[in-house]
């Protein structure tokens, strides 16, 4: 099957050993984890196994893989065509000299992860997908899709998103989300009709409801789940069956309820409680929730892509196809994404979490020359020291090289919130 | 009975030993070298110690090895500086690898604080790389004076690499070696100010910590652009070392 998908077998080999070091070392390692998790441990160690496999076999079946690097592509649509969404590879400092030879060295690292596992064929789901659909939420990953494109063999779809959300804005996102049905209409020979969109709208939902309820179990005190465990489920919703990945994650919250009503957390109460804010953390980039909670403190909650941003709304349900269009179209429009200007939106809804998980701190993470969510961390500290929450903002990429300093800062500022 | 506080910084292990009533007793420092465990180790066991805390970049060490309790060197700066300076509500400090800004509340505690990233401008580093392109020694420095400054030359890099071939690029164009070093310092300055002003620390009372305090050429840069005098302790690097004993000192107390 490897080689099939043209992978580089020997590295790749090199890369699942890695992983599966750094899996043992940074989740297998906790203490008191929920049962539940042993299906989510299982995913993850068939990331690039089992579930490429099924991938496979689907196509075999005739069904389309439809590649997706951010929350704003509607995967509604896409399984109302019969296709599967993934999430692809970008979250491990894989072929960075590769990529350097197409992009500038001050590359966020997510852009540069992505073209890197794809130069160095070490990423089987960019492999095995009919079509990627890219988005313009940022200079970087806009011009470097067209780079994509070209080393991907022309699988690239660019959805425009709007800069402002005005009634401008939503018209253009509306013609988009036309533009892109008819995109998928035409390449799987599927007709959108009311009945598999309604049913698609509906098992999306089930999976943001899933999520949602293990995010509101997380404001318990003590939380019965570690953030590095929900970052990881956050993490496979984007890539698993999300049929089956509901089912497992509202199994696993129904023992976490147990936990809730038996008062057992995973860290004691007195945990100093963080909210982790800004870019998105691709698999598997754990780098800064393994230091927060080996920091003394737990994460419970991510303000990010890879956390409530994709779950936080949900779309409408039972309508026509033209009104279900307009309902998805406006529940896309509601993400708070840092590509928007103003964005205040963001600024509510991290004050809202704060106060919903209860948390005493905010780290925001953004991405080394992510420039959208480090700019707007200015604004993110305003509304902190506003509402009088300790904050702080940190920079970085996948590399290790600032591991210790990193440790230093969140240490400390554990020790400032205590 | 004695407790021990040690910082083991990227240049240095600073350990200082305390009294029953928190006067120090003895200072010593010495090269971190290879094998920092090793010599940190042989210091604390040279003492009859009823606890020690550790802290600075190779905290851990101790964590793992000798079960040592361990902070951040930013508490335990805060803690020291306190301690020493208590009308003092902010710390600059500057080490080999990191600059700090901190602010604290009356009891010393950290309220805030801002840190280089993975970066050596603007650090202890950064002037020994700069002083090595020049052919200067370090306390060479200590007779420059702001005589020495030509504001036509500035060191622009933010990266010490970079800084390096503008430094050298300076000496082919024929500047005094003098003037470059003072430019050198400017630009660490500008660093540690720019921190500054992020966490408004300009009405407060100041400490200046870390081995690059013992420059006196860049401590009266710091005060002439901050327009303020600054404390600084004699010697100014021990004042981690010395917040960690203190907390050594306190979590003996607190449990009786």
């Amino acid at each position: 099957m490897w080689s099939s998908l043209g992978l580089n077998l020997e590295a790749h080999e090199g890369l699942l050993n890695f992983l599966g070091g750094a899996y043992k070392d940074i989740y297998l390692s906790q203490k008191n984890r929920p049962k539940g998790m042993e299906y989510f441990d299982f995913v993850i160690s068939e990331v690039h196994g089992l579930r490429i496999k099924e991938l496979m076999d689907a196509k075999e079946e005739g069904r389309k893989i439809i590649g997706t690097f951010c929350v704003y592509v509607p995967e509604e649509l896409i399984l109302a065509v019969n296709g599967i969404s993934v999430g692809l590879c970008a979250g491990a400092e894989v072929g960075t000299q590769e990529a350097e030879k197409y992009l500038p060295r001050n590359t966020c690292a997510l852009i540069k992860g992505f073209v890197g596992f794809k130069l160095a064929s070490l990423c089987p789901y960019v492999e095995a997908t009919d079509l990627i659909v890219g988005e313009t939420t940022c200079d970087g990953k806009k011009k470097a899709y067209e780079i994509f494109d070209e080393i991907t063999g022309g699988k690239l779809y660019v959805m425009e998103i709007p800069n402002r959300k005005g009634d401008e804005g939503r018209k253009l996102w509306r013609s988009e989300i036309e533009r892109f049905k008819e995109k998928l209409e035409e390449f799987t020979g599927i007709k959108i009709t009311e009945e598999n969109l309604s049913k698609s709208v509906k098992i999306v939902n089930e999976k943001r409801k899933a999520l949602q309820r293990l995010a509101t179990l997380r404001a318990t005190k003590p939380t019965p789940i570690s953030g590095l465990d929900a970052l990881l489920i956050n993490q496979i919703s984007f890539y698993d069956d999300p049929v089956r990945f509901t089912d497992m994650l509202n199994k696993l919250c129904d023992e976490l309820d147990e936990r809730v009503k038996n008062g057992n957390g995973v860290f004691s109460k007195d945990t100093p409680r963080i909210l982790v804010s800004g870019s998105p953390m691709a698999i598997p980039n754990w780098k800064l929730p393994f230091i927060i909670e080996t920091s003394g403190a737990v994460i419970v909650g991510e303000e990010a892509c890879v956390g409530e941003r994709n779950f936080r709304n949900l779309t409408e349900e039972n309508m026509g196809v033209k009104e279900t269009l307009d309902n998805i179209a406006s529940r896309y429009m509601g993400i708070d994404c840092a590509c928007f200007t103003p964005n205040d939106e963001r600024m509510t809804n991290i004050s809202d979490m704060v106060d919903k998980y209860k948390a005493d701190g905010v780290i925001h993470y953004s991405l080394q020359f992510c420039t959208p969510f480090t700019v707007e961390s200015y604004k993110v500290k305003k509304t902190m020291d506003k509402k009088e929450v300790p904050f702080m903002a940190l920079e970085t990429d996948y590399s290790m090289e600032d591991f210790g300093q990193f440790k230093t800062r969140v240490e400390a500022f554990v020790e400032m919130i205590k | 009975m004695t407790y021990g506080g040690i910082d083991i910084g990227s240049r240095y292990i600073k350990f200082v030993l305390i009294s029953e009533n928190s006067e120090i007793v003895n200072i010593e420092k010495i090269d971190t070298g290879f094998s920092p465990l090793k010599s940190a180790l042989e210091l604390v066991k040279s003492y009859d110690l009823k606890t020690y805390f550790a802290t600075g970049y190779g905290r851990h060490l101790l964590e793992i090895h000798d079960n040592a309790k361990t902070i951040t060197e930013i508490k335990a700066c805060a803690t020291g500086s306190s301690n020493l300076f208590p009308e003092c509500k902010a710390i600059i400090d500057i080490g080999g690898q990191d600059t700090k800004v901190i602010t604290m509340n009356n009891k010393g505690k950290v309220i805030n604080f801002l840190m280089n990233d993975k970066c050596a401008a603007g650090t202890g580093k950064f002037i020994e790389m700069m002083t090595n392109s020049l052919a200067m020694e370090l306390a060479d420095f200590s007779r420059l004076s702001d005589n020495d400054y030509n504001p036509k030359i500035k060191i622009n890099s933010m990266c010490a690499v970079f800084a390096e071939s503008e430094v050298i690029s300076l000496i082919t164009r024929g500047f005094d070696r003098r003037e470059i070093a003072s430019a050198i310092h400017h630009s660490v300055a500008d660093k540690v100010i720019s921190l500054a002003l992020k966490l408004d620390i300009l009405e407060k009372e100041i400490v200046f910590t870390g081995g690059c305090a013992r420059n006196k050429y860049l401590v009266s840069i710091l005060e002439e652009r901050l327009g303020k005098s600054l404390n600084v302790s004699n010697p100014p690097d021990i004042l981690s070392a010395y917040g960690a004993a203190i907390i050594a000192k306190d979590s003996c107390e607190s449990t009786f």
